[in-house]
């Protein structure tokens, strides 16, 4: 009964939050629009990773799904509402949970819309681009899943910042800044290194299809990286959520 | 004007997370551009560790200057003429010698001040693709007819002549230089030379593999004007990693075979061998640039959240000018801060790349203080814009995120080189991230074969073009929201 209310409670608060739709829309929409124009450019025969060039959107679609996540936190922190949800659901960890579930559950079918559009688009543009390939699917399913665990990962930085700029630029400074620095770092070792700890580039590594053995993360390993900075950046957002006054 | 000058540095100084963040944002851009500094260790073209020093060529510029030499003294003036039969050359790869002659192999005469790496030169040669040409000292080059084959060079008193010809008597001049420090005796001759050639491999999100090889040219020259005895010398360090038996020349009833391998050119990151640059020292400014983003936007988004807006517009109905001085406010305090942070980042980063052994391409001081400055005036006037869009959208996570995504990610994506050269160069002329060209410390040669992509740290806009791209898509989001601010209710 408890876990009905709270669900109830969150999903009615998330959907009456102004932007929400639209930042749900937006995530499939500019992922499915850079995807389709970067599709343009793929001339083939072709040497590049046609499936990982293609989901290029990704990484904008993720700016977008940050948002939701980030918001659905941090606005109850701005109105004050969350005294009146604490009041209401004294379980802390369930609201985080609730709270969690919903807004991942959103994401990933906005990002399974937005992935499925460009990759089908995708495939009327480049005919030699298979979808019904193993690895294809994988790239085209985890970068579905690599948002939503971004949407996670954003949940528990606005949980533990509580404030909606500060939250955002962390989680997506958190994001972009990995890649940043491995791209212009010139220790090769050190390269590796960002591109297997860093959540965006080893998540992303699920996108990849050609030269596996020389990623420096595999694409499932990557992906659980990445999974593991959601966790660990969820239970920090909970332990502080439990102690702190709200 | 003041009064609000002031009412807005009050408000900004007086909220202790926001001068906390300001701290945060130098730290930030100090120590992020600290992580990753190699050591110094690149595969030559034979793929052992070249040494980690460069020749300087007579301005100070970074050169490679490898070629062979057949040489004799000149005291005075003299010149030398000499036909050349033919050009050609060959790949050396994975122990595989393919024939084929790279478009800057260089085969023609030569007066140089001594045999040593770096000192001043005037060349009139012939190339493998991109036909006759004049060069002195490094980065002077001059263009030639496409087909001429005689070649002459001319030093009376200071003043060298270079000239080619369509058959031995009818001359064209091409250029007159004069050497670095005038020195009377020089050295004059033949020389052939031939770069490496680079094959780009593309790899997704952030690699490029370039492999290649040396490149070995043969340059065949008749009726050389003058008469011998002559030396020949390979100009290299021994870090270039040519076999030494592959050059070389031999001379039969005055026809002059020679074999060279190397390069005489400035340096160019992404090239064949490399170095560090100032540019390296400034990553940390990702992130010092989110901070400054989410400040700058807070600046705003803080007084609409708590109603202090009104109290603002009360006090000052003038809301434009409440617009302008908060930009000037979170402008100038964020250009203070990037100037203390860059001016930190950069002499500190180029000892530790000096400490590891790193050989830092040595810049002008008016470069150095550009790229400083510069670095300081984007994160300002990217503080001015995220003010502007905040004030326009009026929601903080759509204004930090929008700033964000403009200005990092088209940086993000054309440094990856998953897209094709133009598209990325597109990319970072119309988007606020072509501000980044003012970080630029490097030079593009077009007589240098090289990528000049935004992945070796070339942009296709030059540095206060691109800054001036970022300025304004700045002025545009704070015209909007001063226009939006005073009619819209507070």
């Amino acid at each position: 009964m408890m876990l009905r209310a709270t669900f109830r409670a969150e999903w009615t608060k998330l959907w009456t939050l102004p932007g929400t739709i639209w930042q749900l829309l937006s995530i499939a929409v500019l992922t499915g629009l850079v995807d389709v124009g970067v599709a343009a450019t793929v001339h083939c025969p072709c040497e590049q990773d046609v499936p990982k060039t293609v989901l290029t959107g990704v990484l904008l679609g993720q700016a977008a799904a940050a948002i939701v996540a980030v918001v659905f936190v941090s606005n109850e922190y701005s109105t004050g509402l969350v005294q009146l949800t604490l009041t209401a659901m004294p379980r802390r960890w369930l609201v985080l949970v609730a709270k969690a579930a919903i807004v991942t559950g959103l994401v990933l079918a906005a990002a399974a819309a937005g992935v499925a559009g460009s990759m089908i688009a995708a495939r009327l543009m480049i005919p030699s681009l298979s979808l019904d390939d193993g690895a294809v699917l994988r790239a085209a399913g985890g970068s579905v899943l690599y948002l939503g665990l971004v949407a996670l990962l954003a949940l528990g930085a606005a949980t533990m910042i509580r404030d909606t700029a500060v939250a955002i630029g962390a989680a997506l400074g958190l994001l972009y800044l990995f890649p940043m620095l491995a791209a212009l770092a010139t220790d090769p070792h050190w390269q590796r290194r960002l591109e297997q700890i860093g959540p965006m580039p080893a998540g992303l590594a699920i996108q990849a299809t050609q030269q596996l053995k020389s990623l420096p993360i595999g694409p499932w390993p990557g992906l659980g990286v990445l999974a593991a900075w959601a966790f660990g950046s969820l239970m920090l957002g909970l332990l502080l959520f439990e102690w702190r006054d709200a | 004007m003041i009064d609000v000058l002031r009412a807005e540095w009050t408000k900004f100084r007086s909220v202790r997370g926001w001068v906390l963040g300001a701290v945060a944002v130098v730290l930030l851009t100090v120590l992020v551009g600290l992580i990753g500094r190699s050591e110094c260790s690149y595969p030559g073209p034979d793929g052992r560790d070249t040494a980690c020093t460069l020749p300087l060529g007579p301005d100070g510029t970074a050169v490679t200057d490898s070629f062979y030499f057949v040489h004799q003294p000149l005291t005075g003036d003299g010149a030398i003429t000499a036909h050349v039969a033919s050009l050609t050359g060959e790949l050396h790869a994975h122990g595989d010698t393919t024939p084929q002659t790279v478009p800057w192999a260089k085969a023609g005469v030569m007066i140089k001040e001594t045999t040593s790496q770096g000192s001043s030169y005037a060349a009139v040669l012939v190339t493998g693709g991109h036909g006759v040409r004049m060069q002195h000292d490094f980065t002077g080059d001059t263009a030639g007819s496409a087909t001429g084959r005689w070649l002459r060079l001319e030093r009376k008193g200071k003043n060298i002549t270079g000239y080619e010809g369509s058959d031995g008597s009818h001359w064209t001049p091409l250029g007159t230089v004069t050497l670095h420090g005038s020195p009377t005796t020089v050295q004059i001759g033949l020389f052939v030379t031939s770069p490496p050639y680079t094959e780009i491999k593309k790899e997704s999100l952030g690699g490029v593999i370039a492999t290649g090889g040396a490149t070995v040219s043969t340059g065949t020259f008749d009726n050389v004007s003058r008469n011998g005895p002559w030396n020949g010398t390979s100009v290299t360090s021994a870090a270039d990693g040519i076999p030494s038996d592959a050059v070389g020349y031999t001379e039969q009833n005055g026809t002059f075979v020679v074999r060279g391998t190397g390069d005489i050119a400035p340096v160019v990151p992404g090239g064949p061998s490399a170095g560090a640059t100032i540019t390296q020292t400034l990553t940390g400014t990702f992130a010092g640039l989110i901070g400054v983003i989410v400040l700058a936007t807070l600046f705003i988004t803080a007084e609409y959240r708590r109603g202090l807006i009104r109290l603002t517009f009360t006090a000052s109905p003038h809301r434009g000018r409440v617009l302008v001085a908060k930009a000037l406010v979170i402008g100038a305090v964020t250009f203070v801060g990037g100037l203390i942070a860059a001016g930190i980042a950069v002499p500190i980063g180029k000892k530790i790349l000096k400490d590891n052994g790193n050989f830092v391409l040595p810049v002008s001081m008016l470069t150095e203080i550009r790229v400083i400055v510069g670095t300081a005036a984007l994160l300002a006037v990217s503080a001015v814009l995220a003010l502007g869009i905040a004030a326009t959208v009026r929601r903080s996570a759509s204004a930090v995120t929008a700033v964000i995504v403009a200005i990092v990610l088209p940086y993000l994506i054309a440094l990856a080189p998953v897209l094709p050269l133009g598209v990325s160069q597109w990319l970072l002329r119309l988007t606020p991230a072509a501000a980044f060209s003012i970080q630029q410390s490097i030079q593009a040669y077009p007589q240098v074969a090289n990528e000049y992509a935004p992945y070796n740290g070339y942009f296709p806009l030059p540095p206060l073009g691109g800054f001036a791209v970022l300025c304004l898509y700045a002025v545009a989001a704070l015209g909007l929201a001063v226009v939006l601010v005073r009619r819209r209710d507070a």
